[in-house]
């Protein structure tokens, strides 16, 4: 579908220098976040208010015999109960693979599954209530390692109820070129198993609901569900699905949120829950995660153990990449399908391969289901692939640099598996993280303990087909002026505190002359707002400034017509900048842009006007799942890390991380290095010391779900960051933009391990590097110096070492 | 309510409150169900985040982790509290803006009060090291740390200008 944000007419190009783009700005809404007057999800009161909490199963695999609630009941306060028999109806982020109760119908799949729900007058009368539950339990043998639960042929003893294939949740196999032949001919082929342990996301708000019903829900009563979501459209899908309510009677509303880094993008339990609550009981109900909730719903990084062979020529050129990867995919599905795909579809770039082939198995397991962590299924492959390269690059006696131009892709190309790629500037990554870090200069002189580790990565901005098909734009955006001033933006997207509020007024902002505090941008309210699919994939800079790009080119022009027509000019020598209207060849000329408004409205009518987003659906590959992970453009990266290990602890300090991103361009430049620096910090934290698992010899329960057990970076731990942006502007990106928000991650886990090998010589090909993992590698490699198996590392700079 | 409440006499951003409260609960509760006072956030509810940082007696603590009845007779300062003797913005929430050192915004608020009470008592600008010490116990999840310590020295030289810088 051609859209005017794909083919700009001439007339749309801005006729005097950007006045806006590329600054650092000041955000649409932070100061009232910083001032404690933002209203986070559960911050919001309503009068009547009920409280609710989850019952939550103790066992990882277990049949519900029985539930009885009447004692729950009998408790002064409470007002109503729900269990899994009032929601039937299963659903699941992808239509494909409904597969999730809100509550748990027959069985429960992990510690943790939610049972039933209490809606009581405060949180301590429904603890209470919960305590009074009586359920029977027929507890079954658990899965917790994903190859076991794959090897399982007794079906009673399958996972999820609804699985068809036994406890395999997805399985994909895609082989592009001779890859057999191109790798065993290789002059180099590199072999190695990784696995990448399970992380969590970390969101500081937890998941909250808050859900109220205004009339009769039978005939034509209005739900309203407000929710820290970051996919509010989605919600508001399965919740219609899941209540048996049309769509148009739910209105979803998504606060202000406290983070998500794809922790909130799906529907949960306890967004369905407080909505049959609040429309049984007819009150406001509210339900808030604890900390333990939140790490038991987990949807974080799926664990992934692979098996990786490369094949090289002599020059350092990659022939084959072969991979195989089992996905530990918890209880349910979630995006798993996606997931599965991803893990071996994203791979294919920065770097040309001659030959691909890669099969993914998802296994169900008895724990809490993984999804989306920021870097999407494409983190743990890029992990393995870039440790590949490293070894490749010793082993030829090649700069690791260097090797990595050798491959890459480049721009307007092709990958191996069929996708197109547009603007491309990872060789510009890789040119200022070397020059930033002084890699030529300072590697070779670096002491025993002290070394230099260099990645690259790519993303996707977005993704071309929707989760559910459909041909109507993937994005959609409604500007008002009025004759205030103001311009009102109305969109769908979802803030995560990523900023894309304040990316649309940017974008509004230079078109239309307004500074940012004149424009208001409303924000993924269902009843008010077009469609948009959300914050997920990296989507909204492209998507959504598409859209809005368009929306506000088509109000430039009415603003500058009513002000060309009285002033006698040519349309195109009126300019909007800075709260007013001018003549570019007469700067003195010139009229407050209200005015402006009022002469356009005079003209024109209310003046408002919509813009909307397709994907070109020409950059894919003619294949089954060739078109999961085809994006209209893509992000690149390049990290380079600086460590000092001490050989007598195994302790990884890692120093600075200097990272390049192309973003295409930089719409806010603050706002980008942010999500670098962000972005960087969580692959830093993953690499370190992160770790979401269970224990397996205590049934199950998660071995650390709290903010102390579950590590993650202090101010005192994470080391330097230095973020780079690299502009590769994209002909699909308003004004040329890109992703930036979830690409930074990829990279930065590979350049430390990359550097631990520089540092003491040893590969670290698990995940997190703790210190013990360290030392027992340090130690393994000791001995086989000493029996002259391997050369010392780094011989000639003994300082640091650490005595026998 | 049924457990038995007590009488909270407290001093909250400058302004006497007296306010009927169960003895169980924390200062958190306290401030966000019974005065309204949203901008202290509850990332845990265990001490492990800082989320909920406020000042009692001009020192940082855990509100989560604060009886309120710990607060009788004492002064309690919140972030709807910081910006009073500044025009209502204080020198860095007006820092942290300009820095971009908020992204989501939930942390924010804890943040702020431990690096309000960090520079008042140093009484001069402060350096990064000590701002990454003074802040250790909050945890930010969005923003890697790097722009909310250069907004805090930021404010910090704002506050404190080098002598002859001004
Ligand atoms: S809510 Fe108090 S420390 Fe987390
Ligand atoms: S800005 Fe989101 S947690 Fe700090």
């Amino acid at each position: 579908m051609a859209t005017d944000a794909n083919n700009p007419s001439p007339e749309d190009a801005p006729s005097h220098d950007p006045w806006q783009l590329g600054q650092s700005h000041r955000k649409v809404d932070a100061m009232e976040r910083m001032r404690g007057i933002t209203r986070y999800t559960d911050d919001l009161k309503l009068p009547g208010m009920l409280h609710a909490k989850i019952l939550r199963s103790p066992h990882a695999h277990a049949r519900i015999k029985s539930i009885d609630t009447s004692k729950a009941l009998a408790l002064e306060g409470v007002f109503a109960i729900v269990t899994g028999q009032d929601f039937k109806i299963p659903y699941g982020i992808i239509p494909w693979t409904p597969d999730e109760n809100a509550l748990a119908v027959d069985k429960v799949l992990h510690v943790g599954d939610g049972v039933a729900a209490v809606a009581a007058r405060d949180e301590d009368t429904a603890i209470a209530a919960m305590r009074l539950i009586e359920v029977e339990y027929e507890v079954l043998k658990a899965f917790f390692d994903p190859e076991e639960s794959l090897a399982n042929t007794d079906r009673s003893l399958s996972i999820n109820p609804y699985g068809r294939k036994g406890n395999l949740s997805k399985r994909v196999l895609l082989e592009f070129g001779e890859v057999e032949q191109k790798i065993s001919g290789a002059d180099l082929v590199v072999e190695g198993d990784y696995f990448f342990e399970g992380t969590t996301h970390g969101a500081i708000e937890p998941h909250c609901a808050l859900a109220h019903v205004e009339g009769d829900m039978s005939k034509s009563g209005i739900l309203t569900v407000w929710s820290a979501t970051q996919v509010s459209h989605y919600l508001h899908r399965e919740l219609s699905k899941v209540l048996e309510i049309p769509a148009h009677r739910i209105r979803v509303i998504q606060p202000p949120l406290g983070g998500a880094f794809g922790g909130k993008s799906e529907p949960f339990d306890l967004e369905f829950c407080a909505a049959k609550l609040a429309m049984l009981t007819g009150r406001p109900v509210k339900l808030l995660y604890t900390r333990e909730e939140v790490f038991y719903s987990h949807r974080g990084r799926h664990p992934m153990k692979m098996h990786y062979r490369t094949g090289f020529t002599r020059e350092g050129k990659i022939t084959g990449v072969d991979a195989r990867t089992i996905l530990d995919g918890g209880a349910y599905s979630s995006f798993g399908l996606v997931t599965t795909y991803y893990s071996g579809q994203l791979l294919c770039a920065p770097y040309e391969f001659a030959s691909y082939r890669f099969e993914s198995l998802r296994a169900y397991t008895n724990k809490p289901a993984c999804g989306p962590k920021r870097g999407h299924g494409s983190v743990q492959p890029r992990f393995a692939m870039e440790i590949q390269l490293d070894k490749a690059a010793v082993a030829l006696g090649i700069d690791p640099i260097e090797l990595r131009r050798r491959n890459n892709l480049g721009s307007e190309s092709t990958t191996v598996n069929k996708f197109r790629v547009g603007s491309n500037g990872f060789s510009e990554c890789l040119d200022k993280v070397e020059a930033a870090s002084g890699w030529r200069e300072r590697k070779p002189k670096l002491p025993y303990g002290r070394g230099l580790g260099v990645a690259g990565s790519t993303y996707i901005s977005g993704t071309n087909y929707p989760i559910y098909p459909n041909e109507m734009p993937q994005a959609a955006v409604q500007i008002c002026l009025d004759r205030s001033g103001r311009a009102r933006v109305f969109s769908g997207a979802n803030d995560i505190g990523q900023g894309s509020n304040t990316m649309l007024a940017v974008i509004v902002s230079e078109e239309l002359g307004l500074p940012l505090e004149d424009i208001r941008v409303l924000s993924a309210d269902t009843d008010l707002c077009p469609v948009d699919l959300g914050a997920y994939s990296s989507r909204i800079t492209l998507m959504v400034g598409n859209a809005c790009m368009q929306a506000a080119q088509k109000l430039r022009r009415k603003v500058c017509a009513a002000v060309a027509k009285r002033w006698e000019i040519p349309r195109r020598r009126v300019a909007l900048i800075a709260r007013k209207a001018l003549d570019l060849e007469n700067p003195d000329r010139s009229v407050p842009l209200r005015e402006a408004f009022c002469w356009a409205e005079a003209d024109n009518g209310l003046l408002g006007e919509v813009g909307s987003y397709n994907t070109p659906k020409d950059r894919h590959g003619d294949y089954r799942g060739g078109t999961i992970g085809a994006s209209p453009a893509y992000s690149f990266t390049a990290h380079l890390a600086e460590v000092e290990v001490d050989p007598e602890t195994g302790i990884v300090d890692v120093k600075t991380i200097w990272v390049a991103h192309d973003c295409g361009k930089a719409l806010s430049k603050r706002i980008v290095e942010g999500q670098i620096e962000g972005s960087t910090y969580m692959g830093f934290g993953e690499a370190l010391m992160e770790q979401h698992v269970v224990d397996p010899q205590h049934n199950g329960v998660h071995a650390s779900p709290s903010f102390l057990d579950y590590r993650m970076p202090t101010f005192l731990d994470t080391p330097k960051l230095e973020a780079m942006i690299v502009e590769a502007p994209d002909a699909n990106g308003p004004y040329g933009a890109k992703e930036a928000g979830e690409g930074p991650l990829h990279s930065s886990i590979p350049a430390i391990a990359n550097a631990i090998y520089d540092a003491v010589g040893v590969r670290i090909d698990t995940l997190p590097f703790s210190p013990a993992k360290v030392l027992a590698a340090i130690d393994a490699r000791r001995e086989q110096e000493a029996a002259g198996l391997v050369p010392e590392h780094k011989s000639g700079q003994t300082h640091g070492r650490r005595s026998a | 309510m049924s457990e038995a409440a007590f009488l909270l006499s407290t001093t909250v951003n400058g302004e006497p409150v007296t306010v009927a409260a169960p003895h169980h609960w924390t200062l958190l509760e306290v401030l966000r169900y019974k005065l309204d006072l949203i901008g202290s956030k509850q990332g845990c509810d265990k001490g492990d985040c800082g989320a909920c940082t406020v000042q009692l007696d001009g020192e940082p603590v855990l509100a989560c982790l604060t009886l309120a009845a710990h607060a009788q007779g004492r002064e309690v300062t919140t972030v709807e509290g910081l910006g009073h003797c500044h025009g209502g913005c204080h020198p860095l929430q007006d820092a942290f803006d300009r820095w971009t050192a908020a992204q989501c915004g939930f942390c924010t608020p804890g943040i702020l009060m431990s690096a309000e009470a960090l520079i008042r008592k140093r009484g001069r600008a402060v350096e990064h090291t000590e701002v990454a010490e003074a802040l250790a116990g909050n945890l930010c999840r969005c923003t890697g740390y790097t722009k909310i310590l250069d907004a805090v020295v930021d404010a910090s030289q704002q506050m404190h200008p080098a002598p002859g810088k001004e």
